[in-house]
């Protein structure tokens, strides 16, 4: 069935977002901040999940969601009041949850021993000194809910094909119309179970002055021969059972009406019994067959009563009393595609690009600057940007699932690491690309559990520092110009920078004297093959180290850096480009190239002097930049695109910085200018090459290369080349 | 002619799957995410033969938008079924008392639904 | 007459001919997505020499890769008749430079032989057969052997 199949998509679609939703509404209770509207939110999530799964036969999903759902019932009810205690529990349960809809939508086996022992907390929730709490038994069969052509009869029972013959005395009360039931609606369904008589009792009716518009005053002596069995009767009542005074008796099948159960009761215990009504009346003189009943709707309310309708509505719209927790008032959302928001990015880059080309070739005809030509252009250079940035931010999201997530990673750490720790979070509305969103959960989760894992100390060890034992992570989110700035800190032990340095040194990555600045010891982490944990948790697992995660956020246009305090903690500061798709670059001439070098790696640009430039070693060339001795880099022979290495008196020398702080200086021919370029991808069609980036599109149409500054700095860019290389010799 | 179903639930899952047994079976759908949807939608079109309405949603639950809809005289008489994953008597009555007319247990099996909706809707 | 079956997909091969110094190859044009003249390419970094650099084709960067170097006929000096003809091999498009399209054949005029067994390592990688067409033996490209396997790695 396709459609079941999208269904079932669009379910596990909806349990994202339900449990996001029921995961920030459990956090605002565990603050404290939660209104009765935040404890109902979270059990409806619960509950719509645990819906939906039921129609799936999901069943231990369905078992597990509701016993939470019963749970957060009390607590929405008052029954229960939530404990730090309780919450701790619920945050568990709420990881489960979160487990169990992952398992059951990629098909895999559930163990439920894996989280018995969170399910019977959940359940002790609910049970009150020792004695469990009736819960309301599931009604559940796992009901194959096939959605072929629904029966348009209910067959009658095949069990007992004989004919049984019924007679059914059915007195609506004012009750039963006023909720919108109909009698003659019931017959209908009646004689479709077999062939049926209706007599009508009138006797009821007062004389017209005394009539109640809502009153009930007709009642049925009705006659069934069918084949079904008095439930199958009965079930057709179902609604009205209790709207009505109804009773149904069968040859052979024995129905007791609620008049005879009185009776018998009132036997039992010797008092006379009540005077009973329903039963009373006979079938009337009148024999009324159905089909010329008037319809007893002649009680309906055809009257004069025009109530303000809307009044209702007003009074519900509650002037919701502000909760403590910041609620973002509910936008009005579509879902898109993603696919159709890339191919539109595509297309307004493309725009971009074609922009930019029109204004080249127009600056080539040589219009004279203010003409009717070039205002038009400049006026569509402004649109076209305004396009661009509007579609970007069709692709911006908010930080905060991200930020939510790793609420859960920082409570399975501290558990796992007998830690007590607590996530706050700041700026998580802060909205970047998504695809920067996805590829920072990599790096984040590495960071945040070595924050739990080696930066948070021990309760104990806290205690003892006259710290609070619940140890503080923070991740904050904020823009500050033109970027995404992310801070992770915690509020730990802080670098331990004797250790961070001895290690270094035992590894072999720093020479035993070097001397270094607190900072520098603090960067040591960044280096590649850098672990100071003595026994490698299976929690930071080995070789995660802060250089993948560098590379990681570098790889995204990013820089990182740390600062840290001895015994008060660390922070890790990183600083993301808003989008991977544009790049603000400057664009170089090399050996007849352009390319472009992106604008962040930049710290500034120098006409380099010849008695600058110094031979060091067989190749190696430096340049002095006021009192310090930087390495110098021929692009043009590095690329390969020339065999001799330029003179730098006829050459710009661009001083980078690459993500790890080092600083060379790049040698290009000459400085074009400052743009905004539009990145295109070169490993699609082609592969990676070293030293470059990526590719964008120039204005004339051509193709540029950007250049990775990392890749090419690095002391194993040569590596790479196996030895074809040709440098000059040094100046 | 078509009978038009106006079906009231938050979840989009259970929405779909509405729709598409009601669909099948050859009704109009009307669809509204909560209470107040619900009523706007109500509104906004003619009045549906019968509303199928889930119980806890947020701004307005099933039981407030079965009272806002018994209050409107133009509503009044249309039948209005309870989505329950519940089938004990205590919710039930409640939901008597609220105005419903009968009601429909999650999760729902299409035969059922259909024919509830035949019980109640002229 | 001859198997005719050469990409196991196509029930009716068409076949693009192009001329590559004084050989004629062909593609089957299942895989061609365009034709086009030539555009001066963007050299890449330590390229292999056959290719010759990467083109802008409507905002996709495409690698331009030389046939004539690439098949040891020598470099294909391009001039505006040049053509570049676009394929498809695998997930990638590249653009292939020749010196002149000649013909559109399919495979019912040609027909279709084995590769003649020769000593040459070119021939063994880069052709899967030979057609006879009148007097011309027009060889087939092996696409999947022209790409450098390397270029996906760091180069």
């Amino acid at each position: 069935m396709d459609t079941m199949a999208e269904i079932r998509q669009t379910f596990f679609q909806e349990c994202e977002e339900q449990l996001s939703e029921m995961e920030l509404g459990l956090l605002a209770m565990d603050e404290g901040n939660a209104d009765s509207e935040t404890v109902n939110a979270v059990f409806r999530a619960v509950h719509s999940i645990k819906g939906g799964a039921g129609a799936f036969k999901l069943t231990e999903l369905v078992q597990f969601a509701h016993s939470f759902e019963t749970a957060l019932d009390h607590v929405r009810s008052g029954k229960l009041t939530p404990t730090p205690e309780m919450m701790k529990i619920m945050l568990r349960a709420a990881d489960v949850l979160s487990d169990l809809v992952e398992a059951s939508r990629d098909g895999r086996e559930i163990n439920e021993a894996n989280y018995a022992s969170i399910a019977a907390d959940v359940k002790a929730l609910t049970t009150f000194d020792g004695v469990e709490e009736v819960e309301e038994p599931i009604d559940f069969q796992p009901t194959i809910i096939d959605f072929g052509m629904p029966e348009l009869a209910i067959e009658p029972e095949p069990a007992a094909s004989q004919e049984h013959e019924y007679r059914i005395n059915f007195a609506p009360r004012p009750e039963l119309y006023a909720n919108a039931n109909e009698t003659i609606l019931i017959f209908r369904e009646l004689n479709r179970l077999g062939a049926m008589q209706a007599f009508c009792d009138a006797a009821a009716i007062p004389s017209l002055d005394d009539i109640d518009p809502n009153g009930a005053y007709f009642s049925w002596a009705v006659q069934l021969k069918s084949e079904a069995d008095i439930a199958g009767v009965r079930e057709v009542f179902e609604f009205v059972d209790g709207e009505a005074d109804l009773t149904i008796e069968s040859d052979g099948q024995a129905e007791v009406s609620d008049a005879d159960i009185a009776a018998l009761l009132a036997q039992a215990l010797g008092t006379p019994p009540a005077a009973d009504t329903a039963n009373a009346s006979e079938p009337s003189a009148e024999i009324i067959p159905i089909s010329t009943m008037p319809a007893p709707v002649a009680a309906s309310s055809e009257t004069a009563d025009v109530e303000p309708a809307v009044a209702p509505v007003q009074a519900v719209e509650s002037s919701k009393p502000d909760t403590k927790a910041a609620v973002v008032p509910a936008q009005t959302t579509i879902r898109v595609e993603f696919d159709r928001v890339d191919r539109l990015i595509n297309l307004v880059g493309e725009l971009v690009i074609n922009q930019a080309m029109l204004s080249q070739r127009v600056i080539e005809a040589n219009f004279a600057g203010s003409s009717s030509v070039v205002i038009g252009l400049e006026e569509l250079e402004q649109l076209t940007r305004e396009i661009q940035e509007s579609v970007m931010a069709i692709r911006a999201q908010p930080v905060k699932p991200l930020f939510q997530r790793m609420s859960r990673m920082v409570r399975e750490v501290a558990d796992a690491t007998g830690k007590e720790v607590k996530l706050k979070t700041e700026g998580e509305a802060t909205e970047v690309d998504k695809t920067v969103v996805e590829r920072l959960a990599e790096p984040l989760t590495h960071m945040i559990r070595n924050a739990v894992d080696h930066g948070i100390e021990s309760p104990e060890v806290r205690l003892a520092a006259g710290k609070p034992a619940e140890g503080t992570v923070r991740l904050t989110a904020a823009h500050r110009s033109g970027r995404i700035v992310i801070e992770l800190s915690d509020d730990g032990a802080g670098i331990n920078r004797p250790k961070v340095r001895a290690s270094a040194i035992n590894k072999g990555l720093i020479p035993a004297d070097m001397q270094l600045s607190d900072s520098d010891i603090d960067n040591l982490l960044f280096l590649p093959g850098f672990s100071t944990a003595a026994t490698i948790s299976s929690i930071s697992g080995r070789g995660v180290g802060m250089d993948v995660v560098k590379r990681s956020i570098q790889a995204l246009g990013g820089r990182i850096s740390i600062s840290s305090r001895p015994g008060l903690g660390s922070t890790f500061s990183m600083s993301l480009p808003l989008t991977l798709a544009v790049l603000d670059g400057m664009a170089v001439s090399v050996a007849g190239q352009t390319l472009v070098v992106p604008l962040t790696a930049i710290v500034e640009t120098l006409k380099p002097k010849k008695s600058e430039v110094h031979g060091l070693g067989s190749d190696g060339r430096v340049m002095s930049i006021r009192d310090t001795f930087v390495p110098l880099i021929d692009v043009g022979t590095q690329l390969g695109f020339r065999e001799t290495p330029t003179q730098p008196e006829n050459s710009v020398a661009l001083l980078v910085e690459t993500g790890g702080g080092a600083r060379n200086a790049l040698l290009v021919d000459s400085i074009q200018d400052q743009r905004q370029v539009v990145i295109k991808s070169l490993e699609t069609n082609y592969g990676t090459v070293a030293g470059i980036a990526a590719a964008t599109i120039l204005g004339d149409g051509r193709v540029a290369l950007i250049l990775d500054v990392d890749a090419l700095v690095s002391k194993s860019f040569e590596e790479t080349l196996v030895g074809e290389l040709h440098y000059g010799t040094g100046g | 002619m078509t009978q038009t179903i106006l079906t009231v639930d938050d979840s989009r899952t259970m929405r779909d799957m509405l729709k598409m047994a009601l669909v099948e079976a050859g009704y109009n759908v009307l669809q509204a995410v909560d209470g107040v949807d619900g009523l706007d939608v109500l509104q906004a079109s003619a009045p549906p033969d019968v509303i199928v309405t889930d119980i806890n949603m947020p701004k307005m639950d099933g039981f407030g938008l079965i009272e806002a809809v018994r209050k409107d005289s133009r509503y009044r008489k249309v039948p209005i079924l309870v989505l329950t994953t519940e089938s004990d008597a205590a919710k039930k009555m409640r939901a008597k008392e609220a105005g419903a007319t009968g009601w429909i247990v999650k999760p729902f099996e299409p035969t059922k639904l259909i024919a509830a909706i035949r019980r109640v809707a002229a | 007459m001859q198997n005719n079956d050469l990409t196991a997909n196509s029930a009716n091969n068409e076949f693009v001919a192009f001329r590559v110094g004084a050989q004629e190859f062909c593609v089957d044009i299942m895989g061609v997505r365009e034709i086009r003249g030539w555009t001066p390419a963007t050299p890449l970094p330590h390229a292999p020499s056959y290719v010759r650099g990467v083109i802008n084709l409507r905002g996709a960067v495409l690698p331009i890769v030389d046939l004539g170097l690439r098949f040891g006929l020598g470099p294909t000096e391009p001039t505006p008749r040049s053509v570049i003809i676009v394929v498809h091999i695998h997930q990638q498009v590249v653009g292939l430079l020749v010196d002149a399209v000649s013909d559109i054949l399919t495979s019912s005029e040609a027909s279709m032989q084995p590769t003649p067994d020769i000593a040459s390592d070119m021939a063994k990688t880069f052709v899967k057969g030979v057609y006879a067409v009148d007097s011309r033996m027009i060889s087939i490209v092996t696409l999947d052997s022209v790409l450098p396997i390397s270029a996906k790695a760091a180069a």
